[in-house]
């Protein structure tokens, strides 16, 4: 398997492992990348997305549920977002998938699947390909982290399922992402 | 020729039991029972002398053709199973279809049975020819449809030039009640061959994604109908996303992309059967399938830790072979009608442009260009031109030769996506969706690009694959 990318990924392990070592809680809130300060702020019910197809209930919010995962880290640091037609991690991405990491680090016993998505200014086929390609960069990320690939799967929608509904830039960008979801 | 009672109810009985039921997941609805034989009965062209093909085959406008299309004749009204009023009603419908077929072209301007009068079955083979050229009809089309003892339906259909009162083409098949519209459909082509020089192309069937409910959870089912949207099927029930369907050159198949395992994945569904086979079990996410022009090969993209690529796989199974290998997305593929060449599209350069190479995946080469990007190219059943979906901001329809030359947009809507091409490469169908809503619906436009029109669907619909002309 080859790491799709050359740029993003190899060049900045080093720098992304210095951080890690700071993780804090007070670290992690002050990094916590949001979307873009131009979109509406995400409903929360609307973060998990709707192919878990067991969704947790708060009853049994423990490790290896998705609500113990973004009661965690924030839910806003289960998911990752890219520039149009772009696959690589930059330095929010980062620190987001750094979180996850951390996270992972912690429950060694769970497993997540990356869901890989793209905005609806691409034709469907090439979405699909490239919504696996983000989902790949995410978990190489991961990867480059410590994180064992077994624990990490991934999965294409391409652009059949947006988060943000509306035909314009800042729905775009919300649906250009690579969302974490724990594996029950 | 001696008459008896037709048992239509018997045959269509037969046919139902002929498709054996089997359902391999919960998503697949029940198979379809494949269509009878249509025989040609009867064949025999007019002198070619006076023949109108000269006269419409220049580059002048044929919009005002006026072709008077009254209802078929029945040489006895009998019951069929075709139609609960009997044959008379039936060749009512059968005129009203071929009117249909050939009024959404351009080219003609149909008049329908609805506002003729009605010629009487000896008139079929002796046109009346003072009462339609007092109508302003430069063409006639008569024919007849008589139910046999054995309940198959004999139609007989003939072109006339009005002007000249001469027979330009006559033709004739036998068709099980269930298929009355393939006789339509091959008589349409008949005129619409005879008259414009092309090949035919109305008794096809298209293969799309019917799609449902929000934005954000749109239930996508595989769907096939007639050229016309008659005889809609739903093959899938909706409990998992199907994308991208290819009909098989021979009809019996479909390939798809169905997240029926929750991960996306092509797929061999045997419409007869309704047995569907995974076509490349190799764990990785598979998309954009595409049969060979001769139905032996499968073309599929595979992403590997990311990396999409180009594979091929005999269709009855064996060895994949690689025929892309760069980093980045090489997706889909659409062989030259000679299965020599195949266009696909990769983001090698930088972004989604169009490449030729050879079957065997050599000669790899961009053939575009010009600005904007290149994706879904779509080798015409011709030849001569690739159709593909042009990103410019919006997307558009658009054709070019096969050395990506002579660029020609199509369409103008806000995302025209997928092409493909009728039968015989005069006509493009495609998706169009809707800013916002996200609502889609398919498309036709020829390739002048004048003439677009919608092709009515049960609810929305995306993904159009068109098959080829039927036997």
């Amino acid at each position: 398997m080859t790491i799709p990318t050359n740029d993003t990924t190899g060049r900045s392990s080093s720098k992304i492992a210095a951080i890690a070592l700071l993780s804090s809680a007070s670290v992690l809130a002050a990094c916590a990348k949001e979307a873009p300060e131009d979109l509406p702020p995400t409903p929360a019910a609307t973060v998990a997305p709707a192919t878990t197809s067991t969704a947790p209930t708060a009853s049994v919010a423990g490790p290896g549920t998705q609500a113990h995962f973004e009661s965690t880290i924030g839910a806003s640091n289960t998911v990752v977002y890219f520039d149009t037609d772009r696959f690589n991690i930059d330095s929010q991405d980062a620190t987001v998938l750094q979180t996850q990491a951390q996270y992972l680090g912690q429950y060694s016993q769970v497993r997540i699947t990356i869901e890989g998505h793209a905005d609806e200014r691409g034709t469907r086929e090439y979405n699909l390909a490239l919504g696996e390609r983000r989902a790949n960069s995410a978990k190489n990320y991961l990867v480059s982290l410590g994180i064992p690939a077994s624990r990490i799967t991934t999965v294409s929608f391409g652009k059949e399922r947006p988060i943000a509904l509306g035909s314009n830039e800042s729905a775009w960008a919300q649906n250009r992402r690579a969302a974490s979801i724990v594996i029950n | 020729m001696k008459f008896t009672l037709p048992r239509p109810l018997t045959l269509l009985t037969l046919a139902l039991l002929a498709a054996p039921a089997a359902a391999q997941n919960e998503d697949l609805g029940e198979p379809v029972g494949e269509g009878g034989a249509v025989e040609t009965v009867f064949e025999e062209t007019a002198s070619e002398e006076g023949g109108l093909t000269g006269s419409v085959t220049d580059e002048s406008d044929w919009d005002d053709l006026g072709i008077a299309i009254p209802a078929f004749a029945t040489e006895r009204d009998r019951q069929t199973a075709a139609n609960a009023d009997g044959t008379a009603a039936l060749g009512q419908e059968i005129a009203r279809v071929i009117t249909a077929n050939l009024r959404n072209n351009g080219i003609f301007k149909p008049t329908g049975p609805d506002a003729l009068p009605k010629p009487s079955f000896p008139q079929i083979r002796a046109p009346s020819w003072g009462s339609w050229s007092g109508r302003g009809a430069e063409m006639l089309v008569h024919g007849f449809v008589n139910a046999g003892a054995d309940g198959q339906l004999t139609v007989g259909c003939y072109l006339y030039d009005v002007a000249l009162q001469d027979e330009l083409e006559r033709k004739g098949w036998v068709v099980r009640p269930a298929d009355w519209r393939r006789a339509a459909h091959k008589c349409s082509d008949l005129i619409y061959a005879r008259l414009t020089g092309e090949s035919p192309f109305f008794d096809s069937r298209i293969a799309y994604i019917a799609e449902t409910g929000p934005k954000d959870n749109r239930v996508k089912r595989l769907a096939i109908m007639d050229s016309d949207g008659a005889n809609h099927r739903f093959l899938t029930l909706g409990s998992a996303t199907a994308l991208t369907p290819r009909y098989s050159p021979d009809y019996k198949q479909l390939l798809y992309l169905s997240y029926v395992d929750g991960n996306p994945r092509i797929y061999v569904y045997d419409i007869g059967t309704g047995k569907q086979t995974l076509v490349a079990d190799t764990g990785n996410p598979t998309f954009a399938p595409r049969w060979s022009p001769d139905g032996r090969s499968i073309l599929y993209s595979m992403a590997v830790g990311g990396n999409t690529d180009v594979y091929r796989v005999p269709a009855n199974g064996g060895r994949s072979v690689r025929l892309t290998n760069t980093p980045g997305i090489d997706i889909g593929g659409s062989y030259s009608p000679d299965g020599r060449q195949i266009v696909f599209e990769s983001d090698r350069s930088g972004s989604q442009q169009c490449y030729v190479m050879d079957a065997d995946g050599s000669n790899q080469r961009r053939i575009t260009f010009f600005g904007g990007r290149c994706a879904t190219p779509e080798w015409s059943p011709r030849g001569d031109q690739i159709a593909f979906t042009r990103i410019a901001g919006d997307f558009n329809i658009a054709v070019m030769t096969p050395a990506g030359r002579n660029l020609r947009v199509l369409t103008n809507g806000w995302q025209d996506e997928a092409p493909t091409w009728a039968p015989n490469g005069r006509i493009i169908q495609f998706f169009r969706t809707a800013r916002n809503s996200g609502r889609s619906g398919l498309h036709q436009v020829d390739l002048t690009g004048r003439n677009e029109r919608r092709l009515r669907t049960p609810v929305d619909a995306s993904d159009p694959a068109w098959g080829p002309i039927r036997d």
